[in-house]
């Protein structure tokens, strides 16, 4: 809601200044977004004739004026503008004046002329951008006095913003209310009496859908000067407010809607045939708008029309053809209540938004459709001349808004607010706002007045009485509350615990929308059905993302376009996957899966570049450590396994008891090329339930008795999995064996191509006893023949 | 000939002015070898009778050990300063920098999170979770928006094509309804429904895009419920989070009229810094409200018995303030540059 300052104080008599009036707004819950004055500072400009123009005598773009300030003789001036004419009004900074930006206006010689003022543009005066020429003033402007009076320029221009709830305040009057309710200033609204019926045309009003439309008034006007010049302080107000002036009529309609919240609208009383409706359009019935827009309307649009056609949207926006033109002599002027219910969303499905309909879904007063009506018809007959009709009202009184009374109690206020209110203090605060009650000791009943649309419930009368109290006389107490211990597992790890390990193995966590290109699905998940958005902000954010992969490469990609060559990501975040089994509960909607997924990737050198150490590109086994970290203590498993994203033949399945819970590998080198990222990133996937679940530690009792080492070099085929071998030895190996593990492999020089040696460590200990020489080789042979045995492998010398 | 002490200095000074390990080596051999000069002290005395003997050899026998300490001193003296040579010879330069792998570091906005859970766990609010595709029903119906309402208008909400009553949610607020109805089935049987006190970070999704607006940004839900949770204690809580979030004494808090319609009464809450950059300025930080009872009675509390507040925080807008960052579109950038400063 947009409006000037002045307007307001002209409805209500508040002593505050211009700041206090906006704290006053703002803190009772209508948030003052904007407030700018009218024009800038500037002092000693006058309204001016231009007596008479002469050439200067030596410049040819210069004139030579001589111009009344009002001061006993006239001034001259000199000036450049190209419109300036002898018999103008103009504005004149006078010698001693100061203009915007705190020029000082003195008498100076311009190319050897004496001037002794300067006249202004719009512009020098911070009016406008206009510097077209000097700013003509009607000619009923009052010469020599100030300009800041005459075009009230010590003005403000307010912007409220608004709450849906607070539909009342989408008027002046409506502010003006608020404030008198808040400060206890004297209002002074405007009335008119319906102006009396001088002739008998009408038309006559059926309220077809009354429960949309349960109230409708209509009234002839007729012999108006549509065109009629709008009185200066009319044409003002609609101005600050943001409005065009369109002609006198129309103009009038939108006054009174600023004024007093009542859309109006008026037809060419020539253009209608028969009686007006309000009803629901019927199928095939077409409409092109005022602002040009032609709409194919369906049996849910509200539509104005006459026995001939639909005339408009009925509560937002007028139809082409029928409304009121600089030409009209005859008016129909409507003023209806339509139901919030039977408007709300329309605008919005056909595009755009009206001041009428932003009014009549957030909720019109009903009680005041006939006196708005009485008061733009009196000023259309006050500005255009003319005669009114009979004021016709239809009205479906069972249709109109019930105001049933709301009962509060002094001891729920008490309860929900956490302080207590005197009866005496909320009777003080409803009588203000000028709310119909009746009181028995602390139990109110509550009648809500027809403007207000959000009184419904016990809750909003208590939002009331501390609104208007003041938010801050509630007391601001410690928090308090009965002790209870958070449950603290240490079972399952936090997301944050692993947050923290990924950044403690150099991992930069990054969060990146949820929603993505449909082309990341098909490459790096291969699917070809993701989760499309309806209405998606743009088309590469259009279906939501089934793995975290595809912002990471793209992650990787803009770092390496801003040259950060060693990139190392990660992030903890829900992936959205189609899941037919997926059941409804606290945590989960119907048919999709919600994941929690961690993903990490690393590009570039393993180790950022330093002096002493070798570099080297980041590979598939230095993020295979990264994520056993991740699991460390527990151990996961892997197995070579495909995946849309991945090189094939650097690719693992992460395996933990047994469950397939993520990925890990290269990226494909197909993917590497066509998000051109120079070198090919290694990267996993993880679900975040596996990475939270930890168990207590495992403690087992550290032996007393020496362990005893024992390496051994096995040659082995090629292409063995050091995990099968290490699984099938783990398994044959005797209990005192407590470690086996892979230390080096080999291939090159002195084994032949298919074949690798691998050096393996074996660990054997006893708790009871120290190993005796011969047991320890039994169980070495015992290795070596099973790796002879079940894997062709042989003992490297 | 020399006296004792003659030889005793002499001694001192010949072993003083050696720098070299052998050549201390023969001094000591001219002192106390076979034919040392004390040695052959000593065996002058074998002529001499027991009695004078014993007079005569305890001086030489303490010229014995005084040689014999200043020789075992210079040898100290030698090695100390052989090692310290071997040490100058072994120096590092100090200055150049460590080796090793760097350290991650959490994204700004998490690292938000994480401090909010941690000062609402500290009073006892447990962290709770929900869906981000979302249904209608627990987005907006429930929380007492029902379709057509005005207040929808405020949220432009993403869809899920095809499924018209599946959308992103707009708000943290449905988390309120899920976990309000679970909490109220694991309490049916109590006297007293414990009381709920949960915070509800996670993303949230609005059809904007700009400077200040991103279509997927963050929020945390706040909620608690019980027997006689009041509007004051909503202003309590909230003003000792923000207070405890930016460490300072210096921040005034103001709750403003506003409209939710999941909330009533309803609130904004403004922050204003007493210095920095946004000195005095009011800063829009939440919103807030008692719950309304329509959403209680979702939830199925009973809004006669039990009251309770909610409030949004959004943890962007509190990251930015933080640590003066001005533009948000920053945080979901992945620019490293940006990021790793958060360490």
């Amino acid at each position: 809601m947009r409006f000037n300052e002045n307007w307001l104080r002209a409805l209500v008599d508040t002593t505050l200044d211009t700041a206090r009036l906006g704290d006053l707004l703002t803190m009772a819950g209508l948030e003052v977004e904007e407030c700018n004055p009218v024009a800038p500072a500037f002092s000693g400009v006058v309204i001016a004739q231009v007596l008479s123009v002469e050439k200067h005598p030596d410049a040819d773009k210069l004139k030579l004026c001589r111009v009344d300030a009002g001061d006993p003789a006239p001034l001259q001036i000199v000036c450049g503008a190209p419109n300036v004419a002898a018999g103008m009004k103009v504005p004149c900074a006078r010698v001693g004046a100061r203009l915007p930006g705190g020029l000082k206006i003195k008498a100076a010689r311009v190319r050897g002329v004496e001037s002794f003022g300067m006249l202004c543009s719009a512009r020098e005066l911070g009016l406008s951008e206009d510097h077209s020429g000097l700013l003509a003033l009607p000619d009923d402007a009052p010469v020599g006095s100030d300009i800041r009076d005459h075009l009230e320029l010590d003005d403000h221009v307010l912007l409220l913003k608004l709450t849906p709830n607070r539909a009342d305040c989408l008027s002046v009057a409506g502010i003006a209310r608020e404030v008198a309710a808040l400060t206890g200033a004297a209002l002074h609204l405007p009335t008119a009496a319906e102006p009396a019926a001088t002739h008998g045309r009408q038309r006559d009003i059926v309220l077809d859908a009354p429960e949309a439309c349960p109230r409708f008034c209509g009234q002839v006007i007729s012999g108006v000067k549509a065109d009629a010049p709008v009185p200066r302080w009319m044409r003002q107000r609609i101005e600050r407010a943001g409005l065009r002036c369109i002609n006198a009529v129309v103009d009038i309609t939108n006054y009174v809607m600023l004024e007093l919240g009542q859309p109006l609208h008026a037809y060419d009383d020539t253009k209608l045939s028969g009686a007006m409706h309000a009803r629901y359009a019927r199928g095939g019935e077409t409409l092109e708008l005022l602002n040009g827009q032609l709409l194919a309307l369906d049996g849910d649009a509200l539509v104005i029309a006459d026995e001939a056609r639909v005339l408009g949207l009925a509560g937002i926006m007028g139809g082409e053809g029928s409304g009121v033109v600089d030409a009209t002599t005859d008016v129909f002027l409507e003023a209806a209540f339509f139901a919030p219910e039977a408007i709300a969303g329309k605008a919005r499905s056909f595009g755009f938004a009206s001041d009428a309909s932003h009014r009549f879904e957030r909720g019109v007063d009903f009680g005041n459709t006939r006196s708005a009506m009485a008061r733009a018809t009196a000023l259309i007959l006050e500005i255009c001349g003319g005669s009114a009709g009979p004021l016709v009202e239809a009205v479906a009184a069972a249709h109109l808004p019930q105001r049933a009374p709301v009962r509060l109690r002094c001891s729920r206020a008490a309860q929900v607010l956490g302080m207590e209110i005197e009866p005496a203090e909320i009777v003080r605060i409803f009588t203000a706002l000028g709310f119909d009650f009746e009181c028995s000791g602390a139990d109110f009943l509550v009648t809500p007045p027809s403007r207000r649309f959000d009184i419904e419930i016990e809750e909003d009368l208590i939002e009331e009485i501390v609104r208007v109290r003041g938010y801050d006389t509630v007391p601001t107490p410690p928090p308090r509350g009965p002790l209870r211990m958070l449950p603290l597992t240490e079972m399952r790890r936090t997301p944050w615990q692993v947050r923290h390990i990924l950044a403690s193995l150099d991992y930069q966590e990054v969060v990146n929308f949820s929603f993505v290109d449909a082309g990341w699905e098909r490459d790096f998940c291969a699917s070809e059905a993701p989760i499309v958005l309806a209405n998606p902000i743009a088309s590469q954010m259009g279906v939501m993302r089934s793995s975290l992969i595809g912002g990471l490469v793209a992650n990787l990609a803009s770092n390496l376009k801003r040259q950060v060559e060693r990139v190392r990501v990660f992030e903890l975040g829900r992936c959205f996957l189609r899941d037919a089994g997926a059941v409804a509960d606290q945590r989960a909607v119907q048919g999709y899966a919600q994941p929690l997924r961690v993903a990490a990737l690393a590009a570039g050198l393993a180790a950022p570049e330093q002096w002493g150490a070798e570099k080297r590109q980041v590979d598939f086994y230095d993020i295979k450590a990264d994520l056993e970290a991740l699991f460390a203590p527990r151990a996961v498993r892997f197995e070579a396994a495909l995946h849309p994203a991945l090189h094939p033949g650097r690719s693992a399945a992460v395996i933990r008891d047994g469950k397939r819970v993520g990925v890990l590998g290269e990226l494909h080198p197909r993917w590497t090329q066509k998000y051109a990222l120079e070198t090919s990133p290694v990267l996993f996937e993880l679900d975040v339930d596996a990475a939270l679940a930890a168990g207590l530690p495992d403690y087992r009792e550290p032996s007393r008795f020496p362990a005893v080492v024992r390496d051994i070099a096995l040659v082995v085929a090629a292409d063995l999995q050091v995990q099968v071998l290490l699984d099938g030895m783990r398994g044959a190996a005797p209990e005192i064996v407590c470690g086996l593990e892979v230390f080096d492999v080999y291939q090159g020089k002195g084994i032949e191509p298919d074949r690798k040696s691998l050096a393996i460590r074996v660990v054997m200990q006893d708790t009871e006893r120290t190993l005796a020489e011969d047991e320890v080789e039994a169980a070495r042979s015992r290795l070596i023949r099973f790796a002879e045995e079940k894997f062709s492998a042989r003992l490297r010398a | 000939m020399e006296n004792l002490d003659q030889i005793v200095i002499r001694a001192q000074a010949e072993f003083a002015a050696i720098s070299d390990a052998a050549q201390l080596e023969q001094a000591k051999a001219r002192y106390l070898g076979k034919t040392g000069v004390i040695t052959e002290l000593f065996k002058g005395l074998g002529k001499l009778p027991p009695e004078e003997k014993r007079t005569a050899g305890a001086p030489i026998n303490q010229a014995k050990q005084t040689v014999e300490a200043a020789l075992e001193a210079r040898r100290e003296a030698l090695k100390a300063a052989q090692l310290e040579l071997q040490l100058a010879a072994a120096a590092l330069d100090v200055t150049l920098p460590g080796r090793g792998n760097s350290i991650g570091g959490l994204h700004p906005v998490t690292r938000t999170l994480e401090r909010i859970e941690g000062l609402f766990r500290s009073i006892g609010f447990e962290v709770a979770d929900g869906p981000e595709i979302e249904t209608d029903w627990h987005n907006f119906t429930a929380l007492n928006t029902p379709e057509k309402h005005p207040a929808r208008s405020m949220h432009d909400t993403f869809y899920i094509e095809n499924a018209p009553d599946v959308l992103l949610r707009t708000h943290t607020s449905p988390v309120q309804i899920r976990y309000m109805q679970a909490h109220v089935a694991r309490h049916r049987d109590a006297e007293v429904m414990a009381p709920i006190r949960i915070i509800a970070p996670g993303r949230v999704y609005r059809v904007d895009s700009d400077a200040t607006h991103s279509p997927m940004f963050h929020q945390v839900e706040g909620l608690w419920v019980g027997e006689g949770v009041s509007f004051a204690d909503l202003k309590g809580v909230v003003a000792d989070f923000l207070r405890s979030f930016f460490e300072t004494d210096e921040l005034s808090v103001r709750f403003r009229p506003s409209f939710f319609p999941f909330t009533e009464p309803s609130a904004e809450i403004d922050v204003a810094f007493m210095s920095g950059a946004m000195k005095g300025r009011w800063l829009e930080i939440a919103g807030c409200g008692m719950v309304h009872p329509n959403v209680l009675r979702h939830g199925g509390v009973d809004p006669e018995r039990y009251t309770g507040f909610a409030f949004g925080f959004g943890p962007d807008r509190l990251t930015m303030l933080r640590y003066g960052v001005n533009d948000l579109r920053l945080f979901f950038d992945g620019d490293l540059r940006f990021l790793s400063q958060f360490r």
